[in-house]
């Protein structure tokens, strides 16, 4: 990433950020038109979605997580098409660094849960280690049930939290 | 704890009286093993105030002593409205035939004075029918702060005359006060009363905390704690409410403590790549053994209360089972082999028996078998029962229920070993992963 998208996207970011405080703190200050420069250019904006350089673009077009089924931490041959496109996308886009946080659904003990949470993270991890990302820009952790993001009592939301997630961050060296 | 040392209990244990004449064809007794049993009917009129500041007390630690005793589904309080006598002085005869009227087995009298800020109870314990005082009176004191830890002592009295076992009513209980939505519930460590009483928070929930563990004596919590970024075991001092990390190892995840009986060993599962096996530090030198060495995942020790074995989970046959292995390591046994899957064993402080959390068909329970395995009982079921915590005398659990979907919370639950008697702990908000306390 070049130095120029990189200070495009924090300007978009830091943008967004005084829309939100705006509409937070005053909502005429929002209909000033706070951030109205941001999708300005009519094409792509870099850091948006529509950049393939920027995470949002890796969290919403490629995917930033995988699933998996009860008490399994092995990937789904549709987990490992996403983590394919993941591995890509981190090879072009060499400054960012991967955290991959593993989780459980509630159907499980506490601690059981942190265990099967890692196995999960670490499948995600060493899968992407396998296809040419250096080890030592990813590493992985475990939230256990801590963490769900659908909390009804159905398979419906308990295979969204049998999830291991990519979540990306600028290296300390870029 | 300030309120702690403030208490700075004057257990005077005093005679109040010479002992009266006692029955001598066994005394009144209540079996508490027997599976179904008939609650033992008492009586409990509100206590004698003998100081005009103890009219305040008089008649909540007599409550407090009810509430402790009925609690354990062992007695049965006869509704103070169908007394036909009134106790207004500690030293009057007690009219047998009066509370003999009202089918009261057992009769507990007390009076309570006030002097300069320090509070004193006294009480005697009656059989009815016998018509002799049950053991000696007694007496305690403590600054007003501490009135409800009186009556507990009243009640662990009580109970003890009665069931010939230990109380354990003046306890404490470390847990994870929660609040917030299931998906940013935020966790604080709290510790309370075993009754709910006097929650006092000793961490903020800036970062997720799991699973407090009381140290053999009280003094210390372990828990596990996400400040760092990724799971980590800390420990707490309870008197000072500070914490350090136990065990610092950038990186790595380490979690589910539990000290050692005598408190100078801490179990603990560290997870290497997929792997999570069981380790042993010595809390003084920090160094770590590994005991476990297998590719699956285990965690959830607990020391047997002589220190020679460790109960754990594992899922080396495929699902989560409880194995038994020797306290330095070494080969284990397999013990559970129900259906299902078993997990967060913890052992009995009396050492009989195992407390565990099964998941069967869709439902938890939390049940208790022999420590080789037989005699597997389940004390509850529903959606979501974990993480059993043993009553210091090893009679009652207490353990969290989740209620599933959106608006779903914990509380904390007791239950007695015989699965006679089921109570929800009042606590102030959502309330998890309890770890009960000793005897104070």
């Amino acid at each position: 990433m070049t130095y120029f998208s990189k200070a495009l996207m924090i300007a978009a970011v830091l943008g967004m950020a005084a829309c939100t405080n705006g509409n937070r703190f005053s909502d005429a200050d929002a209909a000033g038109g706070y951030g109205a420069g941001a999708g300005a250019n009519g094409g792509i904006v870099p850091g948006s979605a529509s950049d393939p350089a920027s995470p949002a673009y890796f969290n919403q077009t490629i995917g930033d997580r995988v699933f998996f089924a009860v008490d399994q931490s092995t990937l789904s041959p549709q987990a490992q098409a996403t983590l394919d496109a993941q591995a890509q996308w981190l090879m072009t886009n060499s400054d960012y660094l991967a955290v991959i946080e593993g989780h459980a659904d509630e159907q499980g003990t506490r601690e059981y849960n942190i265990a099967l949470g890692a196995r999960r993270a670490n499948a995600t991890m060493e899968y992407l280690v396998s296809k040419g990302i250096a080890s030592n820009r990813l590493r992985f952790i475990s939230y256990g049930k801590e963490r769900p993001v659908e909390v009804c009592a159905e398979e419906a939301c308990y295979s969204k939290n049998r999830r291991a997630v990519t979540v990306i961050s600028m290296g300390l060296g870029s | 704890m300030r309120f702690l040392m403030a208490l700075c209990m004057a257990l005077a244990a005093a005679l109040v009286l010479p002992a009266a004449a006692r029955a001598q064809d066994g005394p009144l007794r209540i079996e508490i093993t027997e599976g179904t049993i008939e609650p033992m009917a008492y009586a409990v009129p509100d206590f004698v105030a003998e100081t005009p500041g103890a009219q305040q007390y008089a008649q909540q630690i007599a409550r407090v002593v009810a509430d402790d005793l009925t609690g354990t589904g062992l007695f049965r309080e006869i509704p103070r409205d169908a007394h036909i006598s009134r106790i207004t002085s500690f030293e009057s005869p007690v009219q047998f035939a009066d509370w003999k009227a009202i089918n009261a087995l057992v009769l507990l009298t007390g009076a309570v004075s006030e002097e300069g800020g320090r509070i004193s109870v006294k009480f005697r314990v009656w059989d009815v029918f016998a018509g002799t005082e049950l053991g000696d009176g007694m007496q305690f004191a403590a600054t007003a702060d501490g009135w409800r830890r009186l009556a507990h002592k009243v009640a662990d009295q009580v109970y003890s005359r009665l069931t010939g076992e230990t109380g354990y009513f003046d306890s404490r209980v470390v847990f994870v006060s929660e609040s917030g939505p299931k998906e940013q519930r935020a966790k604080r460590l709290a510790i309370m009363d075993y009754d709910g009483a006097n929650v006092q928070y000793l961490t903020d929930s800036r970062s997720i905390v799991l699973a407090p563990r009381f140290s053999p004596n009280g003094d210390r919590v372990l828990y596990t704690s996400y400040e760092t970024g990724e799971p980590q075991i800390h420990v707490l001092n309870v008197g000072a409410v500070q914490s350090r990390i136990l065990r610092s190892a950038a990186g790595v995840m380490s979690f589910a403590p539990r000290f050692s009986p005598d408190g100078s060993r801490v179990v603990y599962s560290v997870t290497q790549g997929s792997n999570t096996d069981i380790y042993m530090m010595d809390v003084a030198s920090g160094a770590s053994t590994q005991l476990t060495a297998t590719p699956a995942i285990e965690t959830a020790p607990s020391f047997s209360p002589d220190g020679s074995r460790i109960v754990f989970e594992s899922d080396r046959s495929g699902t989560q089972q409880l194995y038994v292995m020797p306290a330095g390591g070494g080969e284990a046994t397999r013990i559970s082999f129900g259906q299902g899957r078993y997990g967060t064993p913890v052992w009995s402080p009396r050492g009989d028996m195992i407390a565990f959390t099964k998941q069967h068909q869709g439902r938890f329970h939390i049940g208790v078998m022999r420590t080789d395995g037989s005699e597997e009982r389940l004390l509850t079921a529903s959606p979501l029962d974990e993480g059993p915590t043993w009553a210091p005398n090893g009679r009652v659990l207490m353990f969290s229920r989740e209620t599933l979907g959106a608006q779903g919370t914990s509380s904390l639950y007791t239950v007695d070993v015989a699965g006679r008697k089921l109570t929800r702990v009042r606590t102030p908000d959502g309330a998890s992963d309890p770890s009960w306390g000793p005897l104070q």
